[in-house]
């Protein structure tokens, strides 16, 4: 791998060429900005692929075929339904909180965004790198509650007050499962650094690696995370055939759209914290053996047959990392959605005692195991 | 602080009323049903009727009988082969009209059919209300293909007005019988995903298993019918106690259940799909050959009298009451319609249960907003 160009490599170009024609400053300004809004601009492109794969994995599990006319197979339905959200008027009810109304969709979007922060979206390509990077994601996204229940007392309407008390009693209660099952990876892995915690995998992912109770940590974590992005069948905030649209009921035009951005932004961090945790992030599948084939397969899997191949075609390789980011990245997104167009909605009793009689002890338990199997190193 | 301690009654929350409709995704239709609730927990239930009121009582008196027919397709829009049909019966008692073998079963098969529609978009709708979308399309695929048969033999697919007094509109097509073998084949296959997609799904069992328990004798009181009553033990099918049209000569069970919830009233619908398919298929096979209807005056008049006649329809017993003065249109002719009754236990069931709970009290109860209001 030694040959191979590293995303490090390219930003420590970047960073010495602006340097030598700046203040330290203005670079610091320059690298600040241009590294978030690439950030966000990966993130929502993401988003605009999460939607439209939504409404085609929706339409052929619904005997459909989801949209397929503006555009080539529809793909630019999603775009034509962003000019019409941009094009209606945000409607603000007499009655309602104005200032909380309007700062409500903006606040959950900059609470979903702030959890972007430490992710690693490939070797040396993070945002922040910072030694409490799962720490900091679980501190943000419990925080994007208070976007939703600023929305539902705001509205001044009994069905999105519902649904936003709905959506607080759930958030709070499923981030404890969904912390303890990342405080079991991060035991295993030693590191709260999203990076470090990649690298840990690079002999094999945790999910392979942590035996039974990593597996039951990456369950209950996809549980648990569903049902704080409010997704089917936890999607009780927003309860269509119950409280007609829950807590975004009285928004309209772009307000709704951020509402909307915001659930499928947080289903992408959320994905990503799970590839990043159990599913080694951006590093390829090997096959933690010893033995001839296994051997070949895992150098396939490095690309070490591109060593040998002229440096301007090895800048191909940069791509690797981030096809296996992104393909976890989409295959957890897609089980997500395979669990939306399937289950039935539970009731609020029937959630809350999925949590905290049998998610929340199950993860404790999980957790002590997985302590036990650190302390006597029984994990590869 | 003076006093730390907060006693319970202090902590007494407010209740509120919540207008759940009429225009809301779970009423499927312009009912308004005013809850008062305390959080989520639900204190009373009052249902508001009167949104969709055509007065189609009232328009058959300007009409004559046989016209009447029309405005009935129009009232459980779901049913509307076993509207027409009771209001056919009727008049054929009243005015002591013999209908050719070959009609009664066409009139069955019908019957059936349409139940099997209305059970089969009740199963989509059902789950919708309890937060699952996909059936709603897997039941609209099936009930699509019945429809598309129900076009190509009467001419329509939701207001057929086929079934009439004498008989059936016009004779069925050469091909009827193979088409709908072919359809029954393919509904039992269909069946199968039914039930692996919903009946066997756990979170949907949790959510109907001892919910909305509607007691026997509530059932009674309320004058609940059709599957809704015998869910809760109640032998009410008409098919059988007053069989009309040939179904004695049939073999099919009465579904009863004993389960008194939910989950019963699912269990009893599914198996009148069951039951309804095992008629068709007994009926398919030995089609009566011969008229489909007997020639009738073109003004049909009744002799002076009061008649009532009642049918089992997709969701339970349905009455037409006529009174006539002797003349060609009625003097009054009310309906029974199951829904109107059955409403009447969405409020003992629901009280004391969760919102969400509501909902899928009222989608087991399978109601028809127009035919409730009429």
């Amino acid at each position: 791998m030694i040959s191979m160009i590293q995303f490090s490599d390219v930003l420590a170009w970047i960073h010495q060429l602006l340097s030598s024609c700046m203040a330290p400053w203005l670079v610091f300004l320059i690298e600040l900005v241009v590294a978030s809004v690439a950030a966000v601009v990966a993130l929502l492109v993401c988003v605009i692929i999460m939607v439209y794969m939504e409404r085609k994995v929706a339409g052929h599990m619904q005997l459909r075929h989801g949209p397929n006319r503006v555009g080539w197979h529809g793909v630019c339905q999603l775009f034509a339904d962003i000019i019409k959200l941009l094009l209606k008027e945000c409607f603000t009810p007499t009655r309602a909180d104005k200032l909380l109304f309007v700062v409500a969709p903006v606040l959950s979007l900059c609470v979903s965004l702030l959890a972007l922060a430490p992710i690693s979206w490939g070797p040396g390509l993070v945002l922040w790198n910072t030694n409490i990077g799962v720490l900091f994601v679980t501190a943000i996204s419990s925080m994007g509650v208070i976007g939703i229940l600023m929305a539902g007392w705001s509205s001044n309407n009994k069905y999105a007050l519902m649904g936003a008390m709905r959506s607080g009693a759930q958030i709070v209660s499923y981030e404890l499962s969904a912390g303890l099952s990342i405080v079991a990876i991060v035991a295993l892995a030693g590191t709260l650094n999203t990076g470090g915690i990649i690298e840990s995998q690079a002999n094999g992912w945790w999910i392979l690696k942590g035996h039974l109770p990593a597996f039951f940590a990456f369950i209950i974590y996809i549980i648990a995370s569903t049902a704080e992005c409010n997704r089917a069948p936890f999607d009780l905030a927003e309860a269509e055939s119950e409280l007609t649209a829950g807590y975004h009921t009285e928004y309209s035009g772009m307000q709704f759209g951020i509402f909307y951005l915001n659930e499928y932004i947080n289903m992408g961090v959320v994905s990503m914290v799970a590839s990043t945790l159990f599913l080694g992030g951006w590093q390829p599948f090997y096959l933690p053996f010893d033995f001839g084939w296994a051997h070949a397969f895992n150098d396939i899997m490095a690309l070490k047959f591109m060593e040998t191949w002229p440096a301007w075609i090895s800048w191909v390789s940069l791509a690797w990392p981030l096809v296996w980011f992104f393909g976890k990245l989409f295959l957890i997104i897609f089980f997500m959605m395979w669990f939306r167009w399937t289950f039935p909605r539970l009731r609020i009793d029937q959630l809350l005692k999925l949590e905290w009689k049998y998610l929340l002890p199950l993860s404790i338990v999980n957790l002590v195991i997985i302590a036990l199997i650190v302390v006597l190193g029984l994990h590869f | 602080m003076e006093n730390p301690i907060v006693t319970p009654s202090e902590l007494k929350t407010e209740e509120f009323v919540v207008n759940i409709g009429p225009q809301h995704p779970a009423t499927h239709g312009v009912l308004r049903v005013e809850a008062t609730l305390d959080g989520e927990i639900i204190k009373d239930v009052l249902p508001h009727l009167g949104y969709i009121h055509r007065g189609i009582e009232k328009m058959t008196e300007s009409l004559g009988y046989k016209q009447s027919i029309f405005l009935t397709s129009r009232m459980d829009y779901l049913s509307a082969h076993i509207n027409n049909h009771v209001c056919a019966l009727a008049i054929e008692k009243a005015a002591q009209i013999e209908v050719p073998a070959r009609a009664k079963a066409i009139r069955i098969i019908m019957d059936e059919l349409q139940r099997l529609t209305s059970h089969e978009l009740w199963w989509g709708s059902c789950a919708m209300d309890i937060g699952a979308v996909t059936p709603f399309f897997l039941a609209f695929r099936d009930r699509e293909r019945i429809l598309e048969l129900f076009e190509q033999n009467t001419g329509n697919r939701l207001t057929m007005s086929y079934i009439i007094p004498g008989g059936v509109m016009n004779d069925v097509r050469p091909d009827f019988v193979p088409k709908l073998k072919a359809l029954i084949k393919s509904i039992k296959e269909y069946r199968k995903e039914y039930d692996q997609l919903i009946t066997g799904n756990f979170i949907f069992q949790h959510r109907t298993q001892g919910i909305g328990i509607l007691s026997k004798e509530q059932a009674i009181s309320l004058g609940c019918t059709g599957p809704t009553a015998r869910a809760s033990g109640l032998s009410c099918d008409i098919r059988k106690l007053y069989p009309y049209d040939g179904y004695e000569k049939l073999d099919f069970k009465e579904v009863i259940d004993y389960g008194c919830d939910n989950w019963a009233r699912y269990v009893v619908r599914m198996e009148e799909m069951n039951q309804s398919i095992h008629i068709i298929e007994q009926l398919l096979d030995n089609l009566p050959t011969g008229d489909y209807r007997t020639k009738l005056k073109g003004v049909l008049k009744l002799p002076a009298g009061e008649y009532y006649q009642r049918v089992e329809s997709a969701r339970g017993e349905l009455g037409v009451y006529i009174v006539s003065d002797g003349g060609a249109k009625p003097y009054r002719m009310k309906f029974r319609t199951p829904c109107y009754s059955n409403l009447g236990a969405v409020k003992p069931i629901s009280v004391g249960m969760k919102i969400a709970d509501l909902m899928a009290n009222m989608a087991t109860i399978d109601l028809v907003i127009p035919d409730m209001d009429r």
